[in-house]
């Protein structure tokens, strides 16, 4: 009697573990809120800060992590059925970051510092994990705004985001009163976006192009084939109601400046520190550390956006869908991940969910709509904590897939069409 | 620099009515308002702050711990990139020596020492006093 208790505690303990393990790989799949035909699958989780992912066109996924994982920072996800249904997960790279871009056979990798390569095989896979090519180094790490986003053009060229390290260049980041500088010393060696080879070791800033400034920080970013031209999302400044609230109300400051999408040439200036851009007045209005009032415009030779969304949705991943699976409205725009807020408080949180932006002859053509939501578990966010998920990085498979990657958990999505 | 007040509208009791050796009454609610209008805007409205950016105040080891590190860090900020059961945080802490007196920062510090998850002592206007005094010399 006491042998059979013994066995049925056992299988018990079996059963609840192996459903537990179940459940827990696979999360229910109506998290995600999709628009109708639209499927998603969860390929992989608990991976941690799954920033930027890039997919081979074999369908081999690499995830860059900002924090290592089992002392790995780039983790491979390999489709062992075809179906989509199981993973195999490894991982090679002793160095954390963000970005990861794959072009005509290297894998390209960032740190917060350098950029690296990867020789690739006809299987996509990375010939030598343990030597890579150091092709940049020394970019500016300073905290603040410190990941390095990276994409390719069609020519061997490689784009990188360098961040501000700083909100609004005041003499005192972030500080109630304090003036800007002017002119910004931080623009020389960051708040832009520089050019550099891709089949040249060891270069500096000196070697590469400093190809647009005033950005205070891109982390999407991706190159648009139709006009061959470099998109980039800017993550508009914080804090104006905290730092000027006699000119600038708690609403206010939730939605302003706007979260902007530029498309751009080599030279252009998007303005910051000295203007942002107003979402709803659709000028470039001079930032109050810089003499402005909320309503003088500013920025003459600065660039406009070519799209704004509503602000501190923090636009972390974008990609152009160049695929056939999704139906004909989405083929040629853009996807964008936004990460979500944390400056809209004491306003409710916002963005936490992927947004579709229809283009048209390779401009932005039409109202945005929201595409992929819930990844928060909840609409009601007061501080991005709550967020069960917060969507980063975005990458289209070789069957037209989106994937999708999540920096809280480490949870990777592969969403599909199918109209059936 | 603006002073909170500006901020705030600013009404909560002076100085006189809090005693300098522990919390006197209204202390909590005093730190509660202060928390709301000058530290929640990055540290969030539960104190998780924000991951990879501002370090969460909940079960605070900095919030916690010695007294005249946590009063140094409100009076000067921090931009030392802050590390926290292995997470890192990035963006910088401005001081808030200039904006709030020394009765505020004591106040705020002994709401936060006692919520969120934090157990400690109370902090009055007489250790915070006596570090800005050190600050200046």
């Amino acid at each position: 009697m006491k042998k059979i208790n013994i066995y049925g505690v056992l299988v018990l303990v079996i059963i609840a573990a192996s459903s537990f393990k179940f459940a827990y790989r696979y999360p229910p799949k109506s998290a995600l809120k999709l628009p109708g035909g639209f499927q998603v699958q969860v390929i992989a989780d608990s991976l941690g800060a799954a920033r930027h992912l890039a997919v081979t066109g074999n369908g081999l996924i690499y995830v860059k992590l900002a924090k290592l994982k089992n002392g790995k920072g780039i983790i491979v996800l390999r489709d062992l059925k075809g179906d989509g249904s199981a993973y195999k997960k490894t991982g090679f790279g002793n160095y954390i970051g963000t970005g990861i871009y794959i072009k005509d056979g290297w894998l390209y990798a960032s740190s917060n510092t350098d950029i690296y390569r990867y020789r690739l095989n006809e299987k996509g896979e990375v010939i030598d994990t343990a030597h890579a090519e150091k092709i940049v180094t020394g970019l500016l790490d300073r905290h603040e705004h410190n990941s390095k986003s990276i994409v390719l053009d069609n020519n061997g060229f490689l784009y990188v985001n360098v961040g501000a390290y700083s909100n609004a260049c005041q003499l005192q980041d972030r500080a109630q009163g304090s003036p800007g500088i002017s002119p910004c010393p931080i623009l020389d060696s960051a708040a832009g976006i520089w050019q550099f080879r891709t089949d040249k070791d060891g270069q500096t800033y000196g070697d590469g192009v400093h190809y647009a400034t005033g950005l205070r920080n891109v982390v999407g970013l991706d190159w648009n084939n139709d006009m061959d031209q470099l998109f980039v999302m800017q993550h508009g400044r914080d804090q104006l109601f905290q730092l000027d609230p006699k000119l600038y109300d708690a609403k206010q400051g939730a939605e302003l400046p706007a979260e902007t999408m530029y498309a751009l040439r080599n030279g252009d200036n998007a303005g910051w520190p000295y203007v942002y851009y107003d979402q709803f007045q659709k000028k470039k209005i001079v930032s109050p550390e810089y003499g402005g009032d909320g309503r003088k415009t500013g920025g003459e030779n600065a660039i406009d956006p070519v799209a704004a969304y509503p602000g501190h949705m923090a636009p972390d991943g974008l990609v152009f869908y160049t695929g056939t699976m999704f139906p004909e409205k989405y083929r040629h725009g853009a996807f964008i991940a936004f990460h979500g807020s944390w400056n809209r408080a004491p306003e409710k949180q916002k963005g936490y969910f992927v947004v579709f932006q229809p283009f048209k002859n390779g401009k932005p053509d039409g109202n945005w709509e929201v595409f992929a939501d819930n990844f928060a578990g909840s609409d009601n966010i007061s501080s991005p904590g709550q967020a069960l998920h917060r969507p980063c990085g975005l990458a289209q498979g070789p069957d037209g897939a989106l994937y999708v990657s999540d920096d809280a958990k480490g949870t990777i999505y592969r969403i599909t069409y199918d109209a059936r | 620099m603006l002073g909170a007040g500006v901020v705030c509208g600013n009404t909560w009791p002076t100085p006189a009515e809090a005693t300098l050796s522990g919390p006197g009454p209204g202390t909590a609610q005093r730190g509660q308002k202060i928390y709301q209008q000058t530290c929640l805007a990055c540290h969030q409205a539960d104190a998780g702050g924000v991951p990879g950016m501002t370090p969460p105040l909940q079960k605070s080891p900095y919030v916690q711990g010695p007294s005249v590190k946590l009063i140094g860090i409100v009076l000067n900020g921090l931009n030392d990139g802050v590390e926290i059961d292995g997470e890192s945080y990035s963006n910088p802490m401005p001081p808030f020596g200039a904006a709030l007196k020394d009765q505020e920062i004591a106040d705020v510090l002994t709401y936060l020492r006692n919520h969120f998850g934090n157990k400690a002592g109370p902090i009055n206007v007489k250790q915070v006093s006596q570090i800005r005094l050190g600050l200046k010399k």
